[in-house]
């Protein structure tokens, strides 16, 4: 066997380990009624969903997926979680049928959709054959970056990045404040219960 | 040599997920996710050198400083039940155990 084609079966065959790893992880989210399992599961799932970006070339969104999968967001829900209850309300709930049928369609639906699409890797790729060869030729002249993805990002697409980091600083600021006041409830309230706090607690 | 450290990684990935799903405590968990997180790094690693792209390396190591923040956030809620700076501002929240 060629080096190239082993290369290629090991690529697959951690390509597939690695996603049944989070078929399974998912359905584990599901299952588990303890929050903080919960959130650590999700943090696990992050970092694998990370690797396979990885894999796939995509280091920057691997390295967003990490920071904001597996960090940020295990972070806000665990902060979350600190301020309201540690385990799920175990209900029981009807198997609604409806549903069940109208995720299989849409499932099938975006799968069937995916036939249309090239092949991962393309170089015949609609994205590869218009828009690639005027970045990859004219863009370090033009900007002068080595990375591409970084000059498209912070130069032709600059507002738009801009726009982005609006959005986010607005979500930090909201969640910010939904925090926050309830921290400045408490010390407020709690000055007066200062003395009973040390009494109980020495 | 490579493939097969790649397979063994996989393998140690399996079990570290079972600990997850099973884990009794709560620490059994957070264990497990900081091996997921090791793991994660030793693969970008082990496939930056499968296909000849050794610089992966570098990436491997910002994931391992996110992890290591990550963890430390997790024991820090875990321990206080708050992520606020003042933990004795805070009632304690039920046991430890979760």
């Amino acid at each position: 066997m060629a080096p190239g084609a082993g290369r290629c079966v090991i690529e697959a065959l951690i390509d597939i380990v690695l996603l049944t790893f989070l078929a399974i992880i998912a359905v584990a989210i599901v299952r588990i009624r303890n929050l903080l399992a919960v959130t650590m599961l999700t943090g696990i799932y992050s970092l694998i969903v990370a690797v396979l970006f990885v894999l796939m070339d995509a280091v920057d969104v691997a390295l967003t997926e990490a920071a904001v999968g597996a960090g940020l967001m295990v972070i806000l829900m665990l902060a979350t979680i600190a301020l309201t209850t540690r385990e799920e309300r175990p209900h029981r709930m009807r198997h609604n049928l409806l549903a069940l049928v109208v995720v299989v369609i849409t499932g099938a639906a975006l799968i069937y959709a995916t036939l249309d699409m090239p092949r991962f890797g393309d170089p015949e790729a609609p994205a590869h054959v218009h828009l690639s060869p005027r970045f990859t030729q004219d863009s370090p002249q033009e900007i002068g970056i080595p990375n591409m993805v970084t000059s498209v990002l912070a130069s032709y697409r600059g507002i738009d990045t801009l726009g982005e980091a609006v959005v986010v600083f607005a979500a930090a600021v909201g969640v910010l404040l939904v925090l926050g006041s309830g921290t400045v409830r408490r010390r407020k309230s709690g000055e007066s219960a200062d003395k009973d706090d040390k009494d109980a607690s020495p | 040599m490579f493939i097969a450290v790649a397979l063994a990684i996989l393998v140690t990935l399996a079990l570290a997920l079972i600990r997850a799903f099973v884990g009794p405590t709560i620490h059994d968990r957070i264990l497990a996710v900081n091996v997921v997180g090791t793991k994660t790094v030793l693969m970008i690693a082990v496939v930056g050198f499968i296909v000849g792209r050794p610089e992966f390396v570098d990436i491997a190591i910002v994931y391992a400083l996110l992890n290591y923040i990550a963890i430390i956030c997790v024991l820090r809620v875990f321990e206080s039940g708050t992520l606020a700076v003042e933990p004795a501002d805070e009632p304690e929240q039920g046991g430890g155990q979760g």
